[in-house]
């Protein structure tokens, strides 16, 4: 087949990476880290049901500091994906493509992430 | 050999008809875990530190058990329906993708029905 020979668009490494770039596979990286955080979930979940022992030994684990740790990475991967997610929902809808609204809302995406992670754990550690 | 052109050969086939019920799964599911992890949330933060007791209680109330399961099938849902893209556009030879996939699906699914099945039993019927 000739159509095999033809030439290529330079491949992804040769440009540099736009900040709106960055974010997109930020989104995948951060959605994949909460797949395999599901799995604590479904451990969290799973302890419940085999009783108050097994429920306090989970529980004990995720308070302990590198529980606190990766729940807090966790959380932060989770308001990164949300407000990302809610920005490709509009993208869906068409609205949000011109370029000044692009770098706005890079700017909202990660200022939000970051209110709302620390918001959480301010509000969670003081109540 | 086909004299054929790649595109003659693809025209008028239509669709591959799978791709959509995909996408908008994705959409819906990720548009009802925006409240239902807000909700997940605040609830999580209302029981940091309470004991078996507490947590079976707040778990056995019909409301909470609904909000839970439905978000369980919401995340499971969404995070295979993810992970299989980003495992279609990474993996490029075809028996590897087909295993990852079917790996990435059934993970998601036992997992899911796991986490279920334990919220069940303990709302329902106590450690």
């Amino acid at each position: 087949m000739t159509s095999l020979n033809r030439p290529l668009s330079p491949h992804l490494q040769v440009y540099r990476l736009p900040l709106v770039a960055i974010l997109s596979i930020t989104h995948r990286i951060t959605g994949v880290a909460l797949s395999a955080g599901t799995i604590l979930l479904a451990i969290w979940l799973g302890s419940a049901a085999y009783g108050p022992e097994a429920y306090d030994q989970v529980s004990a684990l995720l308070g302990s500091p590198i529980g606190l740790i990766i729940l807090f990475g966790f959380s932060a991967a989770f308001y990164y994906h949300l407000c990302n997610g809610i920005r490709h929902l509009a993208w869906d809808f068409g609205q949000g493509f011109e370029l000044p609204t692009v770098r706005r809302n890079n700017v909202l995406v990660l200022i939000g992430a970051a209110v709302l992670t620390i918001g959480t754990w301010a509000f969670a550690l003081t109540h | 050999m086909s004299l054929r052109t790649p595109l003659a050969r693809a025209r008028g086939l239509g669709a591959a008809k799978e791709g959509l019920s995909h996408w908008i799964e994705q959409r819906v599911t990720a548009v009802a875990l925006i409240p239902l992890s807000i909700w997940f949330i605040i609830s999580v933060i209302g029981l940091a530190g309470s004991h078996y007791e507490q947590f079976q209680a707040w778990l056995s109330v019909p409301g909470n058990t609904a909000l839970m399961l439905l978000l369980l099938f919401c995340v499971f849902h969404h995070a295979q329906l993810g992970c299989q893209v980003v495992i279609e556009d990474y993996i490029h030879g075809r028996g590897a993708r087909i295993a990852a996939i079917y790996l990435v699906k059934m993970t998601s699914a036992l997992l899911g029905v796991f986490a279920g099945v334990a919220v069940l039993r303990a709302a329902l019927v106590g450690g």
